[in-house]
């Protein structure tokens, strides 16, 4: 799949050393190393390396590429980033059901480091939020990016750099994970070589985009790439802050972060909210704005709206990271400003989810027919669901019932389950059959299959989880008639099981529905016609 | 506005630099004050930082993801305070690169855990949670009885002094020894741990076996440490701070 037959003579040359420099770093941090994680890590990127030099040194003296390929646009990475999405997805989904059954069976696991929960359970956060979720981002925004931009992307090499050093990254990641290494940090327990390495991919992708965005024929920038420009910088900003550290020594994975206690947490969930703010929405709200209204055929239904809810989730969800924090030892006034832009935020989070739905007036027929439409239509309504639970949820009182509860799980996997991965269904669904020159899926009753177990999972996982989350509050704080606590700490966990074991199912559909979309993608990619249809407007050259 | 947008996203910088400005105010509002921690944040005389054997027992803490269960956090809530002891002030994690405060309770608070169960309970419970509790549904980890590697003790500690965690020269130098004689109370070393750490230390043998240095030993005294590194707490819950 990572095809050189695109790349040009230079290109090629630039791809060639670039495969030998990450050989070379990889060797080096193995060197440094001598044991360990780092030494594993290390030797991963060097192995990468060397196939990429076999990769891209087999093409180095081939025959140039015909120029017409201009006259295109530059799909092969997106196709390569939508087969990351989905093997993630299977990967890190199957680690998310097993370990909900830990917790339901707990002495499931061998008693080997490796598969015990603790470990696990970041492998599974890592891996959907930043395999699935980040891979999905980047190959659909390089799509969105050249047609809403009526060009190719710039260059040929840089697109792969991202995709296949981001990868790398979430590789080093879950890897270092189950090896025992870890930050510990939430949604950033990545060690520090791996961030920095985050950063310099981050730093390329920003710059493709950029350079992309330069090159259009349209004097406007759609309101998809504000979102992904959003994501892009803000995720930037967020994860240099937050995961400023100090290593314990060139040659060793661990490192301390430069933050300590009530300061470390301010800065670590104005980072873990602003992930869910910037990474699982802003990027997808880009691709909502983008594929719901291709798909359904209709112009987003107010533009106004648009902007001010754009504008409206930029400023505002920034501030809502400390109501993480409620009745701890952040300072008052942090957890009050927290609260109250998480109700305001109610706000440009309706006009987005609103804006989505009304776009739909005039295509509900298409809804009913179309599954893929269909994902995307749940996919706003869970988000405009979620952003409801989110507000109510960071209102003090409420938050000192729902805290440190399964209601918190429920809320995240309603966002995550219900808006995030639907509308990556959706844009999958509509992507692959575009870029395999084909009308539809190879399969249609399998996304109809795909689509009500994705909803029956949901549904299952996230009440079960309301419900586990409200009978946990109410049985910690329940004092009986002589003022002594009614419960132990362990009768609480004990009337979790029916719940635990209904998350499990519920996350079990969830999984199935998504081995049927990577099998049924497979298929229509294999049974391609030929490549996307639509074309960039390119310059033509002067008589 | 919309008219500012509408020219806003014709350039594309343009939307850059908007887009920094709009997503920065809130942080820097909510987490610059913050940078005056030491005006803010009152210090306990008596706060101590962990010794090398408490720091490798957090490390492997981390390492075996407990925090994703159990919160190192009391809210200033009755029934929190009823259950639990009294609620965690800002101080108590002055030291603390990262602070482990946590997000969930599949498993209890252990902000007040230390010296709540004997050493050979924790042994027991790490090893088989359900032989002690028996609907309890935490992963056992029966691999801490293997010996613990110290290697890294010393240049983690230098690590934090730099960060400001008052370790002194001293204590950076004798990391490897002060660990190995924490778990040994028959040893010369220990004297050197009252000395640089306090007399309110736990200097025992808490796997049970003096003679091996196991990762228990470090996990069960980070454990016993938690909630004991100073009495403020404790202290303003009495009224004795008169806060």
């Amino acid at each position: 799949m990572i095809a050189a037959g695109a790349l040009g003579m230079t290109e090629r040359k630039v791809a060639f050393a670039l495969s030998f420099a990450l050989a070379v770093l990889g060797l080096v941090m193995a060197a440094a190393a001598g044991q360990g994680v780092m030494a594993v890590h290390g030797a991963m990127a060097m192995l990468l390396g060397i196939f990429l030099i076999f990769r891209t040194g087999g093409a180095l003296y081939d025959d140039g590429p015909a120029d017409e390929r201009f006259e295109r646009y530059y799909d092969a990475p997106t196709r390569f980033g939508i087969a990351m999405t989905l093997v993630w997805a299977i990967v890190a989904m199957a680690v998310g059901v097993w370990v909900a059954a830990l917790l339901y069976w707990p002495e499931g696991t061998p008693a080997v480091p490796w598969t015990s929960f603790g470990r696990l359970r970041p492998v599974h956060t890592t891996g959907i939020i930043f395999g699935f979720g980040g891979n999905a981002l980047i190959a659909t925004s390089f799509h969105v990016l050249q047609r809403t931009a009526r060009a190719r992307l710039a260059e040929h090499v840089s697109p792969w750099f991202v995709l296949i050093g981001y990868n790398l990254f979430c590789l080093w990641a879950v890897s270092g994970y189950v090896l025992g290494s870890t930050q510990s940090k939430e949604y950033a327990e990545a060690e520090w070589y791996a961030d920095l390495w985050l950063v310099i991919v981050w730093v390329v992708y920003f710059v493709l985009y950029m350079r992309t965005l330069a090159r259009r024929h349209e004097p406007h920038i759609y309101v998809a790439n504000w979102y992904y420009l959003a994501f892009i910088l803000v995720v930037a900003m967020l994860h240099i802050v937050n995961n400023i550290a100090l290593p314990v020594g060139w040659g060793v994975a661990e490192s301390f972060p430069v933050w300590a206690g009530v300061q470390d947490a301010m800065v670590q969930w104005w980072y873990g909210h602003n992930a869910v703010a910037f990474f699982l929405t802003a990027g997808f709200l880009a691709m909502l704005y983008y594929f719901l209204p291709v798909r359904s055929g209709r112009p987003i239904w107010s533009y106004r709206l648009s902007i001010v809810s754009f504008w409206g989730i930029v400023f505002f969800y920034v501030w809502v990271g400390s109501h993480h924090l409620h009745y701890t030892a952040l300072p008052y006034w942090a957890q009050t400003l927290g609260m109250t832009f998480s109700v305001m935020l109610l706000v440009p989070s309706w006009a987005a989810a609103g804006n989505a739905i009304a776009t739909l007036n005039g295509a509900w027929h298409k809804v009913r027919d179309d599954a893929t439409l269909r994902f995307m239509f749940v996919a706003a309504v869970f988000y405009g669901l979620s952003t409801f639970e989110g507000s109510f949820l960071a209102i003090r009182p409420v938050n000192s019932l729902s805290h440190y509860t399964d209601w918190t799980v429920g809320h995240v996997h309603s966002g995550t389950l219900g808006w995030v991965a639907m509308i990556v269904f959706g844009a999958i669904y509509t992507v692959v059959p575009q870029l395999s020159g084909r009308d539809a899926m190879v399969s249609l009753r399998a996304i109809e299959w795909h689509f009500w177990l994705a909803v029956g999972g949901t549904l299952v996982y996230t009440v079960s989880m309301w419900n586990a989350g409200i009978v946990q509050g109410l049985m910690w704080r329940a004092y009986d008639e002589n003022g002594a606590l009614s419960y132990s700490f362990i009768e609480s966990v004990q009337a979790m099981a029916p719940y635990y074991l209904a998350r499990t199912v519920g996350g079990g559909m969830f999984l199935m529905g998504a081995v049927i979309c990577a099998w049924n993608c497979r298929a229509t990619m294999r049974a391609a016609r030929g490549e996307a249809p639509d074309r960039p407007i390119v310059a033509q050259p002067a008589e | 506005m919309l008219k500012l947008h509408y020219n806003l996203e014709k350039l594309s910088m343009g939307l850059v630099v908007a887009i920094i400005v709009a997503a920065s105010i809130g942080g820097i509002v909510e987490i610059a004050p913050l940078f005056t921690i030491d005006e803010t944040v009152e210090i306990p005389d008596d706060l101590r930082p962990h010794t090398p054997l408490e720091l490798a027992g957090r490390e492997i803490y981390m390492r075996e993801g407990c925090y994703a269960c159990h919160s190192q956090m009391v809210r200033s809530l009755a029934d929190e305070l009823d259950r639990y002891g009294p609620y965690s002030l800002a101080s108590e994690s002055a030291y603390d690169h990262p602070m482990l405060w946590g997000s969930k309770r599949t498993g209890p608070d252990l902000a007040r855990l230390g010296e709540k169960y004997s050493d050979a309970w924790h042994v027991q419970h790490l090893i088989d949670p359900r032989s002690v509790v028996p609907a309890s549904i935490m992963p056992a980890y029966p691999w801490l009885m293997r010996r613990l590697d110290t290697g890294l003790l010393r240049d983690s500690m230098a690590t934090l002094a730099r960060l400001g965690v008052p370790y002194g020269d001293d204590a950076v130098a004798a990391a490897q020894a002060d660990a190995l004689a924490q778990a040994r109370p028959d040893s010369d070393g220990v004297d050197g741990v009252f000395e640089r750490y306090g007399e309110d230390v736990a200097v025992r043998a808490f796997d049970g076996d003096p003679a091996v240095l196991t990762e228990m030993d470090a996990v069960v005294a980070y454990l016993q440490s938690l909630g004991r590194l100073t009495d403020a707490p404790y202290g303003i819950l009495a009224g004795e701070d008169g806060e």
